[in-house]
């Protein structure tokens, strides 16, 4: 393992009922979350190809630790995000090496699929840190029902040196979805849009 | 009695494989479940309310079967515990004292008959209210190496009508423990305290 993992944090939300409806069957999103060591933290580094390495290797467990959560097979995920929280002696390119160059195709491996863009955040902050993971379907990135976030958390991440990664996983789009737009029975699945 | 009506279900597990010292072997594992719930005394004084923790008895061995089954299903693996509650702003705080029977029976009865009280604590807040929950030795509270805290909140809870419950479990010491007094070897188990 490349990364220094500190710790590791899973977050399973399950919601059954919104505005006194029933869900049936709940929705549910999982999210896992590691704190590491941000190797380039305190310094200008030009080549940010380490950080990269751990994109990949974070992509496949983080994932992997979601999907787990959730109790489904990665093929039955949904909808997909990701982001990263840089601590204070980091920048924010550092949360950047790490999402976008690798950690988004062992992400795919684990769900089978994943035409879509993994939509992103990223911020630079200390510990307590709030991200908000944007979260949208994993082949068809216009499925309006599929459109959320999902909040997390740690009061003790990132600290100055360290980098929070999130990747986060869903079985189904939001709680009572009806504003209308493509919907997932209507998913091509070929260009990652529609 | 009301029957209790669940809107949402967060479950969080924290892996703490080290915090700046030497690596665990046994990484520290820390899981919290909260499940929102309507409070069926918000709005008004309700003068009986006490009948409600009954009613609570099943939500309290479901939440702690479900932390048992997320460190890994074997209940000897369970060597701390807490629990809390957040009561919204049209409850008041012995809405969330309610929480104490309930809470404490089910997990000592999903953990076979643990001997310390259970550490706990609450508040009235608005949603995204954070509440620090202090973890004991489950058969003794005073020792010293167990005592801890994990943080926990839901963005979007609890809304005015609505409580908040969380019960949390550790299986083990903070990852660096080394300020002395009772160990975990020493245990008498006898009175809950040593």
């Amino acid at each position: 393992m490349k990364a220094k993992i500190r710790k590791i944090a899973t977050f399973v939300e399950e919601t059954m009922r919104e505005m006194d409806r029933e869900i049936s069957p709940p929705t549910r999103k999982a999210a896992a979350v590691a704190v590491i060591e941000n190797p380039c933290a305190g310094k200008y580094v030009e080549d940010l190809s380490e950080l990269m390495a751990i994109g990949e290797e974070l992509g496949e467990m983080l994932t992997s630790r979601a999907v787990a959560a959730l109790g489904i097979p990665g093929m039955s995920a949904e909808s997909y995000g990701k982001a990263a929280a840089v601590g204070e002696n980091g920048e924010l390119e550092h949360a950047a090496a790490i999402l976008h160059p690798k950690l988004g195709t062992p992400v795919r491996r684990v769900l089978g699929k994943g035409a879509a863009l993994i939509p992103s955040s990223k911020k630079r902050g200390g510990l307590g840190t709030v991200l908000d993971i944007p979260l949208g379907h994993k082949d068809a990135a216009f499925v309006r029902s599929h459109f959320d976030g999902m909040e997390v958390q740690l009061n003790d991440a990132p600290r100055a040196n360290e980098i929070m990664v999130a990747v986060a996983v869903t079985d189904s789009g939001r709680p009572l979805a009806r504003v209308g737009g493509l919907t997932k029975d209507q998913v091509k699945g070929e260009d990652g849009l529609r | 009695m009301p029957e209790v009506i669940v809107r949402k279900k967060l479950l969080c597990v924290e892996e703490i494989f080290h915090e700046g010292g030497p690596i665990a072997e046994k990484p520290l594992r820390r899981a919290a479940m909260l499940t929102v719930i309507r409070n069926p005394f918000a709005g008004c004084f309700v003068l009986n309310i006490a009948g409600f923790m009954d009613d609570l008895k099943p939500l309290g061995l479901e939440m702690a079967r479900a932390l048992v089954a997320a460190l890994g299903g074997d209940a000897r693996i369970v060597e701390g515990y807490g629990k809390g509650a957040i009561v919204g702003s049209a409850g008041e705080i012995e809405h969330g004292a309610l929480w104490h029977v309930p809470g404490g029976y089910g997990m000592r009865e999903v953990l076979g008959g643990a001997k310390a009280i259970v550490a706990s604590t609450k508040k009235v807040g608005g949603p995204g209210t954070r509440l620090d929950i202090p973890i004991t030795h489950i058969n003794a509270s005073y020792v010293r190496s167990h005592f801890d805290a994990m943080e926990v909140g839901i963005s979007d809870a609890p809304r005015a009508d609505e409580i908040v419950l969380a019960l949390v479990m550790t299986t083990g010491a903070r990852v660096h423990a080394r300020v002395g007094g009772l160990k975990a070897s020493e245990i008498k188990g006898e009175d809950g305290l040593r």
